[in-house]
């Protein structure tokens, strides 16, 4: 066994996924599912189920890396107004295909950790905000959904417990600031996604009004196993202030694409090497871009980088949504990180003048690059857009797209610096002007 | 062109609007089930003013907010589409493994550009960011059908009757996705009365 081998073989939301029925309600049941509802509504009181979410050390696993635990306890503990859960699944930041698979392949998981969430937080409702272009999580979501009211597991009094509890699926419609939390709110509440100030958190003054705890997919999908087997057990998966266990991916050009559920702290090299067979072919790897388009990229010297929230912030990126694209030589990164800098462009909601204007005078500028057009004032030119971008808008939408863009720059400067001017790409076209790789 | 929900329709708007406290927050989904119906009626059904102001009117809201909606989210067209909506995704991932000259193929195949639809109205070809299906990348999808195992089995359910059926491998080169996009689209032209998605 090698020496960066994770810490434990254990598999929670991919355990069963070998069942092609897992996603109906016989097949989820054949594997003990909804135990935890029966044992959470039965056994615990909500401050017990919190308590234990809370110990499970679950952080945020849409990217921001919050604790779960800690989130849910920003709840006002006497309100008159109803709160409201709100399930981020608006899957959509580039190079991210993790929620997907829990929503199509293990949907009755989630939906009960969706129900021992509202049932923790004293909520009776749930929104499940998907993203619209993903039609096949909807239906699927949806299918769980039925099932479950039909099986007397989602409605009034739920198995006898007298919890009511109400899940609704909310399809998005193509945008992707609305993965945001507040934008998503915004969306829900329907209108454009443009993201609010903050504060008032969401806890306090979130959708219609009203406390709200917006979670993503995998957070609560987490929790049946957290109140069948305890916080402590699932933070002990993982390492100190990353518990338990994560989906990670892998795409780009590795030999096997995919995703798999490791323990928080594994190394970024055991998911490239061993779980994605490293690269697909002849070329070596060049550098890994690793939790979505957003995070700053990371060199080959840097594999052994854990994979946990702060391994990755001391790393000088981001854990994002854990799954890795990997690129090999040959790769231009002026040509990817203009793709990437368009995305931010379309994608800006047009809210913050930083952004707005921002993002597109990066993507201009950066297309231009790509060409080996002169840029008067070279990289730090662009450096200097990315800053009057950074921490100057309501959202981290702004950020997200300033900082690949700084990362690609200081990873590869060299690259970078052989465009200025060249009049063509000097990495896939050679000094005769020809394509070369 | 006039809109008006159907029987069936305006019973599902009831039952969404009771999902919510208010009805604006209803306006996603309203607007969603509008599209499929007009899109259902016909190829050249798209939100037009028409329709926007019929939602306007059944969720009792100023149609100022239906419109900001509307034009707000991408996926709410503001002109006719063609019956197989072709999306071939270019960002990160399968920038890196050749979404870029699929959509490139399919430009010269179906001979129009981003956003275009083709004369004969079947096909819309579009460029999309992330399908979140980055492991089984270039990734595209005609209309909805996309299935995370197997890349060829959306095919399969494109249309009614498609009975072409994938070699079920995780990795397809870029060569090959092309031939079967090719083939999909000839069968697909052949058959301009297969039912919608």
């Amino acid at each position: 066994m090698s020496g960066y081998a994770p810490k434990t073989d254990l598999k929670i939301l991919t355990a069963h996924l070998s069942d092609p029925e897992l996603h109906t309600l016989k097949g989820y049941q054949r594997h003990g599912g909804y135990a935890a509802l029966r044992k959470g509504l039965k056994q615990m009181s909500p401050d017990e189920i919190k308590a234990e979410v809370k110990a499970a050390n679950i952080r945020g696993r849409g990217g921001a890396g919050f604790p779960a635990g800690i989130k849910w306890g920003f709840l006002p503990k006497d309100t008159d107004k109803p709160i409201y859960l709100v399930i981020n699944g608006d899957e959509g930041e580039p190079g991210t295909f993790k929620d997907r698979l829990i929503m199509e392949r293990n949907p009755h998981e989630f939906i009960e950790g969706c129900l021992l969430t509202c049932f923790a937080i004293k909520s009776n409702t749930c929104y499940i905000y998907i993203r619209g272009e993903l039609l096949s999580s909807i239906r699927r979501v949806q299918q769980a959904i039925d099932e479950a009211r039909a099986a007397g597991l989602v409605g009034k009094n739920i198995l006898g417990s007298g919890f009511d509890c109400e899940v609704y699926v909310h399809s998005g419609a193509g945008a992707y600031v609305c993965g945001e939390e507040t934008a998503l709110i915004e969306s829900l509440e329907g209108k454009a996604g443009q993201p609010r100030n903050k504060p008032p958190f969401p806890a306090l003054y979130g959708v219609f009004g009203c406390p709200t705890i917006v979670n993503n997919v995998e957070t609560v999908s987490y929790v049946p196993w957290v109140v069948n087997n305890g916080g402590q057990a699932y933070a002990d998966l993982g390492v100190e202030r990353n518990g338990g266990l994560k989906l990670f991916g892998a795409s780009g050009h590795v030999k096997n694409p995919g995703v798999w559920e490791l323990p928080m702290g594994t190394s970024m090299r055991y998911l490239f090497e061993e779980c994605a067979g490293g690269m697909r072919g002849s070329k070596p790897l060049k550098g890994i871009i690793p939790g979505g388009s957003s995070c700053p990229p990371l060199l080959p010297s840097e594999l052994d980088t854990p994979l946990d929230f702060d391994a990755m912030m001391k790393a000088g990126t981001m854990m994002g949504t854990g799954c890795i694209a990997v690129f090999e030589e040959g790769t231009c990164t002026v040509k990817l990180a203009a793709r990437i800098a368009r995305f931010y462009k379309h994608e800006s909601c047009g809210q913050c003048t930083p952004c707005r204007e921002g993002t597109g005078w990066l993507y201009r500028q950066i297309e231009r690059l790509e060409a080996g057009a002169h840029i008067e004032g070279g990289l730090d030119f662009l450096d200097d857009i990315c800053n009057r971008i950074l921490g100057n808008t309501i959202c981290a939408l702004g950020d997200a797209a300033a900082m690949p863009i700084q990362g690609f720059i200081k990873k590869f400067r060299d690259e970078w610096e052989a465009h200025i001017g060249a009049g063509h790409c000097p990495v896939t076209v050679g000094a005769a002007g020809r394509a070369v790789g | 062109m006039s809109f008006e929900f159907t029987e069936e329709n305006l019973r599902k708007v009831k039952e969404i609007v009771a999902r919510y406290p208010n009805t604006q927050a209803a306006l996603l989904p309203v607007l969603h089930l509008a599209q499929e119906q007009v899109q259902a009626e016909g190829p050249e059904g798209y939100m037009s003013p028409e329709v926007l102001d019929h939602v306007a009117q059944v969720l009792d809201l100023p149609p100022v907010k239906v419109n900001q909606v509307a034009t707000f989210y991408t996926m709410y067209n503001k002109a006719p589409v063609g019956r197989y909506h072709v999306q071939v995704c270019t960002n990160v991932a399968c920038h890196l493994t050749g979404g870029l000259q699929i959509f490139e193929h399919f430009k010269k195949k179906l001979g129009v550009g981003n956003h275009g639809t083709t004369d004969d109205g079947l096909f819309t070809l579009e460029e999309v960011e992330c399908l979140a299906a980055c492991g089984t990348a270039p990734a595209l999808q005609i209309n909805d059908r996309y299935d995370l195992d197997n890349p060829m089995r959306y095919y399969e359910q494109t249309a009614d009757n498609y009975d072409h059926v994938g070699d079920g491998q995780r990795r397809t080169s870029v060569e090959e996705l092309i031939k079967w996009s090719d083939q999909i689209i000839d069968d697909l032209r052949k058959k301009p009365e297969g039912r919608r998605s």
